[in-house]
């Protein structure tokens, strides 16, 4: 099971973007079977393979392709967040340089399933050559007829539009990736109402990250019981880890969800030094400080942390909590959008403070405001963004608070307010 | 209906209504900073949060709509701290120069703090943003270093004026309101209505003081320094000065700007009434000989602007009568002047207007008819109130004392233009006689009344159908603007006025952030009116013998001179 690939199998294949090499090997024969069963048909297949997203929230993908298609409002569209922005993510980037036509595949089935003829791709700016190649894969799967008018022979028809993002990491959050599209700024819709309701230009809209949709096409092909047994019982299915920080081996590494934290880094080569601690989900997420554990949805946030998009992220014993607080903090005081009064100023201020506490000026009272600021945030923020700015700060705080008392500046001690 | 349970209240509301409505039907006032009546909500201040049973954050009462069986908390301790936290949070990147500030004693965001409960700031004082401020405006300035991102002021000149001279840029800590390319206000396509100084909760946004140079010529000896006062100026100051809403102060303002040291007290309600019958006579003139119609009102500077930028293909359809204030500019410094044996070279005009749009237009180049610039310096509602203050008038016990006749009495007519529809109404009543040789039966034209966004009218003079049709607030009028570029407007007369509910809620009167007192102002306009033994501007002894004396008739040589102006065409970008 360990050895099972199911997204990266291509990786060692020469030309795997090329759509014969794709064709060679099975390809959009799961569509082919798609365009025989209903949509509703496609659906209850994707529900009871229990697949999530792989984006970081974890949605069932295919409760959330049954929720678009249910909405009365027409038309409804489909986006593909291929906008991986997350510090330590490079997962997309490589299926989409190694395997589009899988992505295509996946998206295409999905527009069928969710009843859209209209879909879009939301990708950064910066994944030059990768918006080169799936520009590419989208023309090649036209000529062939698994894109634009009556797929495949079908009464089925999908317009697939590329659109490449500035590449703020905002945009990445789907309600800001609407605006993006929309040529707005970059700024989160308040929930309710959520995008299966009311999405892109106000229409029912679903939105599947690019790693959940190339385990469409395996779905379709294999069936939702052989999927459904992968892995964790809950979360079948592979993951894509993004493994980086102070590992001999980093990269991207496929393995069953619900994998043990110690077998991912063993993949990864071991720990390069000490083991301090680790960042499952990436920098929104909180601080792990021992690496026995599942890598799964629930346990992670048992332990108070989450495994977001799977951007695992090693610390060493060489590395000082205070200075990783302090980096994070000014990614996130980078990144808001600026319309929350408490990600706005809040961000601004962590970073601050936790610039002080890396110069050794730090004040020790600032560090019980900075956890009380986290959790207004946490309660406050009007998205995901700004609810885990300050996971890393507080998890640094409570877990290395030596660290940063060792920091606190020498007259320390007097409030002057 | 929905019933829901608000800190321990049953309340039934319809559905749809937000948790923040539903509190206030139970008497509930939930603290909030960027929401406001009349706005689309935007949820970004955060400080209206609420507890939910049942959910796992606090939810934004602003926008989140009730549902059956839902209980929430306004205040629980969860909600307190988050509330302090977020004032405290906002304070720290904010001026505290409160002296120093236009909205000492009337800010949002201080008296917000004090009620949540903020003391101190429990973390450092870090270096705070200093950001230039935009001072290209004559009408207004901008100061970005105490706006606090709630984006009101956005919200109304995009939704409510559809005038779009301001937005967010930057992203981030660093996002702030800014004109468009950053060339500021004065530069970009604003109508300088300003609406986003009477919805900004701090000091961001604020008019640009004449204050000190009114006080300047006040104690120059050589100067003669005469005052006007718009109509709506007469039911809206004294909200600034202890009374209530719509309490007619005339007399007591004229009593005031006595104490204050004018030399001269007139009223703007004076050329009201003059440009009834020139811009009466203009229309009929039109309609009679086959003019472009139809004609548009001209007496509201921030809509002839918006015009200029966005629509001036249709600047043949306004009226080229100048607005009251401008007429009185320009017949103050010859006709009184003149009868008075005053150089006008000494002469300084003063007036006090509702509006920020006024600063603007005394100071357009063709605005010199007189050989000098025709009015010196406009007063807003809000500044006036602060000379009375600074002067220590006890306003309220002032004796009511009288205007001067010679450019101070005024009809019934006159008063009404401070509401939407005033215009078109004090129009009609004299149109009719213009047209028929006879008066109007009713006077009271109840169609054109109310602050229904676009609201009309059809009158039958002698077997002509007058169409007419009355929009305030800028976004209302673009429909009836759009029909006439269509060809398809049915209407002879169009009265346009860019804030809502006309001059009683004009960017320069009170801020307060309750819209019934728009209506309780434009009430008081109509009392007056009815109260009034003349209610015609033709009924105006003081009309009948300037034209007699100086001007000679409507549209007249002289008149043509000094009453009426001409367009300019202005870019948007």
């Amino acid at each position: 099971m360990k050895d099972l690939k199911i997204i990266t199998r291509h990786l060692n294949t020469a030309n795997s973007a090329d759509i014969d090499v794709y064709l060679a090997d099975g390809g959009y024969q799961a569509l082919k079977k798609a365009l025989s069963m209903t949509p509703e048909e496609v659906i209850a297949e994707v529900k009871r393979s229990k697949l999530v997203g792989r984006g970081g929230a974890a949605f069932p993908t295919g409760l959330k392709w049954e929720l678009t298609r249910k909405e009365k409002a027409n038309p409804k569209y489909i986006v593909c967040n291929a906008s991986e922005g997350e510090p330590g993510t490079f997962k997309d980037r490589l299926i989409l340089k190694n395997d589009p036509h899988m992505v295509l595949e996946g998206f295409i089935i999905a527009a069928y399933a969710v009843g859209t003829s209209q879909g879009f791709i939301h990708a950064r700016e910066v994944y030059t050559q990768e918006i080169e190649l799936f520009q590419k894969a989208i023309d090649q799967a036209t000529e062939r007829g698994f894109l634009g008018q009556n797929i495949m022979g079908s009464n089925f028809s999908l317009d697939i539009q590329f659109y490449k993002s500035a590449g703020a990491y905002i945009c990445g959050e789907e309600t800001a990736l609407f605006e993006s599209l929309e040529g707005h700024r970059g700024i989160p819709a308040t929930r309710p109402p959520y995008p299966v309701q009311v999405g892109l230009m106000d229409k029912p809209t679903t939105v599947n990250n690019v790693e959940t949709l190339c385990n469409i096409p395996a779905i379709i092909n294999n069936g939702a019981d052989w999927f459904a047994s992968i892995g964790h019982p809950d979360y079948p299915g592979t993951k894509l880890f993004c493994l980086s920080g102070n590992v001999k081996k980093p990269g991207v590494f496929e393995l069953p969800l619900g994998t043990n934290l110690k077998d991912l880094l063993e993949a990864g080569g071991g720990v390069d030094g000490k083991f301090k601690a680790v960042l499952p989900g990436g920098i929104s997420s909180s601080l792990l400080t021992e690496t026995d554990i599942s890598l799964d949805f629930k346990t992670l946030a048992k332990a108070g942390t989450m495994l977001g998009s799977g951007a695992v992220i090693v610390i060493n014993s060489d590395t000082s909590m205070v200075n990783v607080a302090s980096n994070v903090a000014h990614f996130f005081d980078e990144e808001g959008c600026g319309k929350c009064s408490i990600c706005r100023e809040g961000t601004r201020r962590a970073a601050e403070i936790l610039s002080r506490f890396s110069r050794g000026q730090g004040n020790r009272n600032e560090l019980e405001w900075l956890l009380e600021l986290h959790e207004v945030m946490k309660d406050t923020a009007s998205c995901g963004l700004g609810q885990v700015a300050l996971n890393v700060a507080a998890s640094a705080i409570r877990n290395f608070k030596g660290e940063f008392l060792a920091q606190v500046r020498k007259e320390e001690g007097v409030w002057l307010r | 209906m929905v019933t829901l349970n608000i800190d321990n209240k049953q309340v039934t509301v319809p559905e749809g209504t937000t948790i923040l409505q539903a509190a206030k039907e139970a008497n509930i006032n939930i603290p909030h900073l960027c929401y406001f009546e009349g706005l689309k909500s935007y949820s970004g201040c955060r400080v209206c949060v609420v507890e939910i049973e049942g959910e796992p954050r606090l939810a934004t009462s602003c926008s989140r709509k009730v549902a059956e069986g839902m209980k929430v908390n306004t205040h629980s301790a969860r909600v307190r701290r988050a509330r302090r936290t977020i004032l405290e949070i906002l304070l720290a990147n904010h001026p505290q120069d409160c002296f120093n500030c236009e909205r000492n004693q009337n800010c949002d965001l201080l008296r917000l703090a004090f009620e949540c409960g903020v003391k101190k700031l429990r973390f450092e004082e870090s270096e705070k943003r200093v950001l230039p401020i935009d001072n290209t405006s004559p009408s207004i300035i901008r100061d970005p270093n105490k706006c606090i991102a709630c984006g009101r002021c956005v919200r109304v000149c995009h939704d409510i004026q559809t005038v779009n001279a301001i937005g967010f840029i930057n992203k981030g800590p660093d996002t702030m309101v800014a004109t468009s390319m950053d060339r500021g206000m004065g530069n970009v396509a604003c109508a300088n209505c300003g609406q986003c100084i009477l919805v900004c909760p701090v000091g961001a946004i604020k008019e640009r003081s004449a204050v000190d140079a009114v006080w300047a010529a006040i104690a120059d000896p050589a100067k003669h320094v005469v005052v006007q006062e718009a109509p709506s100026i007469r039911v809206s100051l004294g909200e600034e000065l202890g009374l209530p809403a719509g309490t007619l102060v005339a007399k007591k303002m004229y009593a005031a700007l006595r104490r204050l040291g004018f030399d001269a007290v007139f009223d703007t309600n004076f050329t009201a009434d003059l440009t009834i019958l020139e811009e009466g006579s203009e229309l009929v003139e039109r309609v009679k000989e086959g003019g472009v119609l139809p004609q548009l009102t001209s007496c509201c500077p921030g809509w002839v602007k918006f015009m200029e930028h966005y629509y001036p293909e249709l600047a043949p359809n306004v009226s080229s009568a100048k607005s009251p204030q401008q007429m009185f500019g320009a017949v103050c410094k010859t006709y009184y002047a003149e009868k008075a044996g005053i150089d006008p070279k000494t002469i300084v005009n003063v007036s006090v207007m509702p509006c920020t749009a006024k600063k603007f237009e005394c100071q357009r180049p063709e605005m010199n008819d007189s050989g000098f610039k025709d009015v010196d310096y406009v007063l807003t509602t809000r500044e006036l109130a602060r000379m009375i203050k600074e002067a220590g008038l006890d306003f309220v016990s002032l004796d009511e004392e009288p205007a001067e006749d010679l450019l101070g009495l005024y009809t019934g007519a006159a008063t009404i233009f401070g509401a939407t529809g005033g215009v078109m109404e004090a129009a009609i009543r004299s149109a009719y006689m213009l047209i028929t040789g006879r008066e109007l039966e009713n006077l009271d034209i109840e169609p054109v009344r109310g602050l229904e966004g676009v609201k009309t009218a059809t009158l039958n003079v002698d077997g002509l159908e007058l169409k007419v049709a009355v929009a305030h607030g800028l976004g209302n009028a673009r429909a009836l603007l759009e029909e006439i570029k269509e060809g398809t407007s049915p209407y002879h007369f169009i009265e346009i006025m860019a804030c809502p509910g006309g001059c009683v809620g004009g960017g320069g009167q009170p801020i307060r952030f309750d819209s019934s007192l728009k209506k309780k102002r434009g009430e008081a306009l109509y009392e007056e009116d009815r109260n009034m033994p003349k209610r015609c501007s033709h009924h105006n002894p003081s009309i009948a013998k300037i034209y007699a004396d100086y001007l000679e008739k409507p549209l007249g040589k002289r008149s043509h001179k000094l009453l009426h102006t001409e367009y300019t065409s202005r870019p948007v970008v």
